[in-house]
């Protein structure tokens, strides 16, 4: 890569500026500082929207009664249950009964409280979820906004 | 209380740590030069391991390699260490920090909050190097920031115990000692030669330039065994292992090409400006890919067409670095 074809399209990295290698007219190579390329952008924001789809269809589930919040929460911090049974020392199979409705309403304070403290969030706030999707989107988009 | 260290920014966390660590101890050292030593340059396409959930697809050796090797080929003293909780690892670097030691330690992005929101995902191979503490916020000189930054005591904890695939335990390293005399040239040529070895002679089908192929193959064939949604997504992911944060392009090759132009230099062998470039060359074709498979991603070209042409690049790919490294491997010979 030639130092004018380091690309500069901001988008993601929130003001931060990244180091690329390339080479200068005499051929030696130089780090340049780079905003951004398009198809690191595409990429990235695609990983957030498979994110946000899946929030969407676990969003539907609760509402029909078919999953607990703490699967709203689980898919928000990117986990599946045995990443967050690592995480949080619950056993795999009673982190797959919790993300029952009905089994999840019977919890104590104190079962839940490993999932609040990892999530860094309260009891209360554990047990809620939002009416509509908040898109992690959203936020990339004003930070791009702001970039650009 | 803040350890004066020179914090520079690099492309890639690990080998810019190892070169701030070496500049720091009394070594002036490169990012490229770090990187070259420790035999960073890899590739491995291992599909039953999985990085949020897609494949793992990997431009360098494992976390931890550059750090290790480059100062094992340098003669340095280093010292690593791992804990069963976090408060032992909390307690061991703060002694460390007072007793004005710069350290070393390998984390999980996720929990880091200085990160780019956007670039917050579960991948706990990230190195950083701890140079100070204070109240209850420790100071980071972090090699693909620009300026040094701060982190809650509380979210570095988490970091540093992160989970999942290459979770830290908590690990740290920091240097020792450093020895009286370098022989600078005969590292260089160990880490070429490490290099070559992993990228033309393993006997594993998922390794070096075989794992290229490999790759080629597989992604030909993802439309049809995944659908359009899943094999857009292992598309994606790969080009964010090659392009993200930290590879300063192309997956390491243009890094690993101004490895081998100051190597030249040092060695006093001119064949290795001209691998350089033909490096630099590969560096391109690579970019070529991202750029396609990115267009593929967003919907410009879809359709078996387009992933049979990404693997015909990732062939070519592995074509070039397959004679790359042949040529790499002889040039040492003299």
């Amino acid at each position: 890569m030639k130092k004018n074809d380091v690309p500069q399209h901001s988008g993601l990295l929130s003001g931060n500026r990244e180091v690329n290698y390339a080479v200068d007219v005499d051929g030696r190579y130089i780090l340049e500082s780079s905003v951004g390329w398009e198809a690191k952008n595409i990429a990235l924001r695609q990983a957030w929207e498979a994110i946000a789809d899946e929030l969407t269809v676990v969003l539907a589930e609760i509402k029909d009664g078919k999953k607990s919040a703490l699967a709203y929460h689980m898919v928000k911090n990117q986990m599946d249950p045995a990443l967050l049974s690592q995480y949080s020392g619950v056993a795999r199979w009673r982190i797959k009964r919790h993300l029952k409705p009905a089994v999840f309403a019977g919890l104590r304070p104190a079962d839940v409280v490993p999932y609040a403290e990892l999530f860094g969030i309260s009891v209360d706030e554990l047990r809620f979820v939002p009416e509509e999707l908040i898109s992690p989107l959203a936020g990339l988009d004003q930070v791009e906004a702001d970039n650009s | 209380m803040k350890i004066n260290f020179p914090h520079r920014q690099f492309a890639h966390c690990e080998s810019g740590v190892t070169a701030n660590l070496l500049n720091y101890h009394g070594f002036p050292c490169s990012e490229a030069m770090a990187f070259g030593i420790g035999g960073g340059l890899f590739f491995a396409y291992v599909p039953f391991v999985k990085i949020n959930f897609l494949p793992l697809t990997t431009y360098r050796i494992g976390p931890g390699s550059i750090f290790a090797k480059a100062t094992r080929r340098l003669g340095i003293k280093v010292i690593k260490k791992k804990f069963g909780s976090p408060e032992s690892a909390e307690n061991e670097l703060d002694r460390l920090l007072e007793a004005g030691r710069p350290v070393g330690a390998q984390t999980g992005v996720f929990w880091l909050p200085f990160f780019p929101p956007a670039y917050r995902f579960h991948f706990n191979g990230h190195n950083l190097v701890v140079i100070g503490k204070e109240g209850s916020d420790y100071l980071i000189s972090d090699p693909i920031f620009e300026e040094t930054v701060r982190c809650p005591a509380a979210d570095l904890r988490k970091a540093r115990f992160a989970k999942g695939a290459l979770a830290p335990k908590g690990r740290i390293y920091y240097i020792e000692k450093m020895p009286v005399h370098f022989n600078l040239p005969k590292a260089i040529e160990s880490g070429i030669r490490d290099v070559c070895r992993v990228m033309l002679k393993v006997p594993l089908p998922l390794l070096g330039v075989r794992g290229i192929r490999l790759l080629a193959r597989q992604l030909a064939k993802w439309p049809d065994r995944f659908g359009e949604k899943q094999s857009l997504l292992h598309l994606g992911h790969v080009i964010r292992m090659q392009e993200e944060i930290g590879t300063g392009g192309a997956g390491f090759r243009f890094i690993y090409a101004a490895f081998l132009q100051e190597a030249a230099g040092v060695l006093e062998n001119d064949r290795l400006i001209d691998l350089s470039r033909r490096c630099t060359a590969v560096g391109d074709l690579w970019r070529d890919f991202a750029l396609l498979a990115s267009r593929v991603c967003k919907g410009r070209a879809v359709g078996q067409d387009s992933f049979d042409h990404l693997a015909a690049l990732l062939s070519s790919c592995a074509v070039h670095e397959e004679a790359l490294f042949e040529d790499l491997r002889s040039a040492l010979v003299r």
